[in-house]
């Protein structure tokens, strides 16, 4: 049977056209005492349908925020944000999938339960929804783990089955908040290569937060380095490596040393 | 296994000390009942302990039932209108403070001696530890994973069924918990009100009829009961959300 994920939806897009964007972003919050803490200022940034978009930042620069905005999970207090062709909170939640930094997996159901839950908040029966996710299961090497509970499961299996989660959730655009995050530096390794060749089965338009260059480098199309708070673009990296990328081999590749140092000397500036 | 050691050994210890007191020349065995008294009269009237012990328990099951029925629902209410939340809670805890002796007479009186006004008086006791305990578990629930649920497109009631209250379980079961040992006393209290039957009314009769160590055998088997009603919480919670707790 194949799997039925509903997206990415009105297939062919031109390559120009444009899955997320904001313009002249802004984002304030305000505090007890003091001044409002401004995390985002005059942001601009665009993902086109189909790219995967990384973004990264010194810590604490407003990367959650960006993706929150994006998700419809926040609204920006100037500017623009439109995620597929809808601009309202609600547009932008039903066009994105959002995966955060911790699994969030529920304790008390399997490692299918948990990825049948996003079809469930669609509006789909338990049963049915744990029949669709299987075949998902399959393909990505994680039908042995099916009915494990969250507990029994290392980290990066974890970390896949929320990214399967998200996956189920069916929608064109994925925004990926610092996924591996949580995980040591070798899982972290392993789990970028797992996560380039997920892509590569699923392509979808993603749009990725990191602190990790490295990550940046192994899994997008293009790079967008930040400035500390209030963030901003301060330059976008075109990342022509060809693909598939292992981490592994990348290291060594002289290209991908120089866009590395590059990323580096601007965060650093 | 040690846990179970340690255990037994304390309560040898206590009954050996019980018996040393006891046996004290000038204690009057009209106030204090030796564990030997104690164990001859869980013996000698060990039918009449167990028919009465059977309807304590039934007041003390059936309060308990109306107070998880009761708290879940009024947590939930509580949970879903968050100034209902804020306004109600205070009246929670002045709850509390109703003297539950004085209530018991006073539903008793309301009402009649049959076992309703003992549920009422069994309930009042367990409403509020199941109730503070299941607020303060829906409210604590990862703000993550709510953004989490709204962006998969989950309807309040889908969070609420499939994130909140399972969250909340472990909450629940502390809770009843402390319930279920309160909750015996609580039964104690809605017979002395006024009952013909029940450990409780067994216990305030022995006192009045001097017959002292019927009272302390009816209090061990109030004893082992709240033991047991705390038992069966963990194993229900071990059933039924074996993820809870390791």
């Amino acid at each position: 049977m194949a799997t039925r994920l509903e997206a990415p939806a009105e297939e062919p897009r031109s390559v120009e056209e444009e899955a997320v964007r904001l313009e002249e972003v802004t984002r304030r919050y305000p505090r007890r005492r003091g001044g409002p803490v401004v995390a985002l200022e005059g942001f601009d940034l665009s993902v086109r349908a189909g790219e995967v978009v990384a973004v990264v930042g010194p810590s604490g620069c407003g990367k959650s925020t960006l993706l929150e905005l994006v998700a419809g999970l926040q609204d920006p207090d100037a500017g623009r944000v439109v995620v597929g062709k809808g601009g309202s909170a609600a547009e932008r939640r039903t066009a994105s999938a959002f995966m955060p930094q911790h699994d969030l997996l529920l304790p008390w159901r399997d490692a299918i339960g948990n990825a049948a839950l996003a079809l469930e908040c669609a509006g789909v029966q338990r049963g049915e929804a744990r029949r669709r996710a299987a075949p998902l299961f399959e393909r990505f090497g994680l039908g042995r783990f099916e009915r494990a509970r969250p507990s029994e499961l290392s980290g990066g299996m974890r970390q896949r089955v929320a990214f399967l989660r998200t996956l189920l959730v069916g929608r064109p655009v994925l925004l990926l908040d610092e996924p591996f995050g949580a995980l040591d530096s070798i899982t972290r390794g392993s789990m970028q290569d797992w996560l380039a060749d997920a892509l590569a089965a699923e392509p979808r338009t993603v749009l990725l937060v990191t602190h990790d260059v490295d990550e940046a480098l192994v899994l997008a199309d293009r790079v967008a380095v930040l400035s500390p708070r209030p963030a901003h673009v301060r330059t976008e990296l075109v990342v022509d490596l060809p693909r598939p990328r292992r981490r592994r081999e990348l290291v060594t590749e002289p290209a991908f040393a120089e866009l590395k140092a590059r990323a580096m000397e601007v965060l650093e500036a | 296994m040690r846990r179970w050691a340690l255990s037994s050994a304390l309560l040898v210890a206590a009954v050996a000390a019980w018996q040393g007191i006891a046996s004290l020349p000038g204690v009057d065995n009209l106030t204090l009942a030796s564990p030997v008294e104690t164990a001859r009269a869980l013996d000698h009237d060990s039918s009449l302990l167990l028919s009465n012990a059977w309807t304590t328990l039934e007041e003390v099951l059936l309060g308990l039932a109306m107070a998880v029925a009761l708290g879940l629902a009024a947590a939930v209410v509580m949970h879903l209108f968050r100034p209902l939340r804020d306004a109600a809670y205070p009246l929670l805890i002045a709850s509390q403070a109703i003297p539950i002796p004085v209530a018991a007479v006073l539903f008793v009186l309301a009402f009649d001696y049959g076992i309703g006004p003992k549920i009422a008086i069994v309930a009042l006791i367990c409403f509020f530890p199941v109730t503070v305990n299941v607020v303060d578990g829906l409210r604590s629930v990862d703000e993550q994973l709510l953004k989490l649920m709204r962006s998969m497109g989950a309807s309040r009631a889908a969070t609420l069924w499939k994130v909140e209250l399972p969250s909340s379980l472990p909450r629940l079961f502390s809770g009843l918990r402390v319930a279920a040992t309160v909750s015996v006393i609580g039964a104690v209290f809605g017979e002395w009100a006024g009952a013909d039957r029940g450990l409780g009314r067994l216990v305030l009769l022995g006192i009045n009829q001097l017959q002292t160590p019927r009272v302390y055998a009816g209090i061990v088997i109030l004893m082992i009961m709240s033991l047991l009603m705390f038992g069966s919480v963990s194993l229900i919670q071990r059933l039924v959300a074996p993820w809870s707790r390791a």
